[in-house]
């Protein structure tokens, strides 16, 4: 039962971070209808951003660590959002209206560019910091010495998802913004004709999107304590099952498949085996399409001829 | 109803908006190389990162999109706007078909005859061992994306599948690669139905990821299944092709000392040559063939509009399986090639990236044109030995690549997907009918 509840935890915090990603998937799929195949580089180029980041604050000899934390996430999130921006610039906007597959042929594409663009920048080699926060609070400790560990990176971790999903929600259903998102999804074309800017919605979408996988580059930086270029590929597949899990284009969803994703690999690993663990992620995937093609909270698609 | 020009970039005009332009986009990319390019870490042997600047580099790097944006701008306003696709005057046109009638025999003649103009040339030989090799997994694939119009991210785990079916039964069994040859084809198939049950409810972007996951899964069950496949060091020692039995070497069994003719090894490179070659060839005069059946008609059908397809009777689930099974049968016939010819095989050479390279190459073809296929292998693998000097932006360039030809011609080099059959009198349909993008 301990080991249940320490892997539960482990479980959450793990699938906050898929959560994170998978939202950006969520979001462009539902305005723009492509996968963004290249959101997991996204993501990746977050970790390495926040990375630099830390060691510049560092070397200048910053040592308040709220504020050095502060001050990453924000930088890593804002180039990070530059990053998402261009991106949607250059690869998608000149395929908006073209033939189905071009613009996920287009991601793919981008996709290679970003990992090979941090493997040309920044080398092959995986990169290590040392643990930033430290300590954390015992839960329970059973009588046969097993303990209940909660890190305080854990609680930040989530503390962070919790905050950054209620400041999301209020941005897409209490702002202009948000109402502008939603238009946009529903029918770009009476959007446009009802006065909104739907090239400037869609770029704000995509910058959306890349801040979120920011974030989760920075919490998977401080969770794991290592960054490399490869990251983002095994990330954004998962991601992506979560964001169908839960339903495409819808939010809550993303968040939900994330936890179900998070969770479903950690207990996998605990209880089956270490190795298999990505192919019990993609399977999930696989029998989640075949059975439930909407996911949890996503609405049937209404097929039109 | 057409979509709405939504596109507000006005084009600049005059010099100091282009200069502005320019400034901008020198200023983006100011702020994205900043941290990436302009600082450098490294973890050094004390596991302790460290960091130097780069800020040479990164100078260079901003003047050069400074001077590509102001280049671009240039050529667009000499140019004037481009669409998405260009019209072509009717005496090129004209022109091009007649090259296009005479291209293809041509080029069959001179593929012929490769190995006796380049007879001494071994890496020649080798390489166009290799490009034959994609042209047919490209070929293969050409079945279930142009024509069947199914999206498939893991074509590499059919081709997995075939190379490991003949490594495993020749080492464990000795099996011969004539008897496996069929066999990696018919359990490459099965593997390709076996796919195409689940997915066959999930259409366009779905059905990509769920193949993308499927490779994965192939490969990573390669990787940790240790006992049957040697999990990351592969399987080695797998025997070379033997003519119908009589092996190529300098044995007194080969087939040289048989013949009577002094022994070189460049006897058994032209052998592969003309095995992949005939290979392809069985790969395209099948799909050709096809074509023509109910069965081929079928697919065009159910790429032009799945649900037109089910209301006229056809049965997409067997269309739809039958797709998976033969792209997947030649993709298992090239594994089996690729694994005698290789003589090793490790799940190194069946990652996502081989994937992509393949399914590049049937768009970069024009999605159904096996002529265009063949010249975009050609063109991509070619264009990857350009670059073997520089390894790690290999990957770079074709990722740039990708997105390039993506938004110059989404439909490829040679957009070619007419349907076989025509109705012969021509009918007018408003646009929004053949509009794309549903489905």
């Amino acid at each position: 039962m301990d080991y249940f509840a320490q892997q539960f935890i482990n479980g959450l915090v793990l699938g906050s971070i898929y959560g994170l990603i998978a939202i950006g998937y969520t979001m462009v799929y539902g305005i723009v209808g492509m996968i963004n195949f290249a959101h997991g580089d996204v993501f990746m180029i977050g970790g390495f951003i926040a990375l630099i980041t830390f060691l510049i604050l560092v070397s200048l000899g910053l040592t308040a660590i709220p504020v050095i934390l502060l001050v990453v996430l924000l930088v890593s999130m804002a180039i990070t959002a530059l990053y998402g921006w261009t991106i949607e610039r250059i690869a998608y906007r000149p395929l908006r209206h073209s033939f189905r597959l071009a613009p996920m042929l287009s991601a793919i594409g981008m996709s290679f560019v970003l990992t090979n663009y941090s493997q040309v920048a920044q080398g092959a080699r995986v990169k290590p910091i040392p643990p930033f926060i430290t300590g954390g609070y015992t839960l329970h400790e059973s009588t046969d010495g097993f303990v209940i560990q909660l890190s305080n990176i854990q609680i930040m971790v989530v503390i962070t998802t919790i905050v950054l999903l209620a400041i999301f929600t209020w941005l897409v259903s209490r702002t202009r913004l948000g109402r502008d998102m939603r238009a946009c999804e529903q029918d770009q074309t009476m959007a446009a004709l009802l006065g909104v800017d739907v090239d400037r919605t869609i770029s704000m979408t995509f910058v959306i999107g890349a801040a979120l996988a920011a974030v989760a580059g920075l919490m998977y930086l401080l969770y794991y304590g290592l960054v490399d270029f490869f990251m983002g590929f095994v990330a954004g597949i998962k991601a992506f099952t979560a964001a169908v899990l839960g339903g495409i284009g819808s939010l809550p969803g993303a968040m939900l498949g994330g936890l179900a994703i998070g969770l479903i690999e950690t207990f996998w690993s605990a209880y089956f085996s270490v190795e298999y663990k990505d192919v019990a992620a993609f399977s999930i995937l696989i029998v989640v399409l075949i059975f439930m093609p909407t996911g949890l909270l996503g609405r049937p698609e209404v097929e039109k001829v | 109803m057409t979509a709405p020009s939504i596109n507000t970039a006005k084009p600049a005009t005059g010099i100091p908006a282009l200069l502005k332009t320019a400034f901008i986009n020198a200023a983006i990319a100011l702020v994205l190389f900043s941290l990436m390019i302009g600082i450098r870490t490294e973890a050094g042997s004390d596991g302790q990162l460290t960091y130097w600047t780069r800020f040479g580099e990164l100078a260079s790097l901003v003047a050069a999109v400074f001077g590509g944006s102001i280049v671009i701008e240039l050529l667009r306003q000499w140019i004037g706007p481009t669409g998405t696709e260009k019209l072509v005057p009717p005496a090129v046109q004209s022109g091009l078909s007649f090259v296009g009638r005479y291209l293809a025999p041509a080029l069959l003649i001179f593929t012929l005859l490769v190995p006796v103009i380049f007879y001494n040339q071994r890496y020649i030989l080798d390489l166009a061992i290799l490009v034959l090799t994609y042209v047919m997994l490209g070929w293969g694939l050409n079945v279930v994306v142009g024509l069947a119009g199914l999206l498939d991210l893991g074509y590499v785990a059919f081709y997995a599948v075939g190379a490991y079916s003949y490594g495993l039964l020749a080492t464990n069994f000795g099996w011969s690669f004539w008897i496996c040859l069929p066999l990696a084809g018919i359990l490459a198939a099965f593997w390709g139905v076996l796919l195409g049950f689940p997915v066959l409810r999930l259409r366009g972007d779905y059905l990509a990821i769920v193949t993308l996951a499927f490779g994965e899964i192939i490969r990573l069950v390669i990787i940790n299944w240790q006992s049957l496949t040697g999990g990351p060091n592969g399987v080695s020692g797998i025997p070379r092709p033997t003519f119908f039995g009589i092996p190529l070497d300098n044995s007194d069994d080969g087939l040289a000392a048989k013949l009577g003719i002094e022994y070189s090894s460049t006897h058994r490179i032209v052998f592969l040559f003309y095995v992949i070659l005939a290979l392809a060839l069985l790969t395209n005069w099948v799909t050709i063939r096809l074509r023509r059946l109910p069965i081929g008609r079928a697919w065009e059908a159910l790429r032009e509009d799945e649900v037109a397809c089910r209301a006229l009777g056809i049965n997409t689930t067997t269309t739809k399986l039958t797709a998976f099974a033969t792209g997947a049968m030649f993709g298992g016939f090239a594994g089996a090639f690729f694994a005698t010819r290789q003589g090793f095989i490790s799940p190194e050479s069946f990652t996502f990236q081989e994937s992509a390279l393949v399914l590049a190459i049937v768009v970069l073809g024009g999605m159904g044109s096996q002529l265009g296929v063949a010249l975009a292998a050609l063109a991509m693998i070619g264009g990857f030995e350009l670059f073997r000097g520089l390894e790690t932006y290999r990957m770079l360039v074709f990722g740039m690549a990708m997105v390039l030809i993506m938004i110059w011609r989404p439909r490829g080099l040679i957009g070619h997907r007419a349907p076989t059959v025509y109705l012969t009198k021509a009918q007018a349909i408003s646009s929004d009918l053949v509009k794309e993008g549903h489905g």
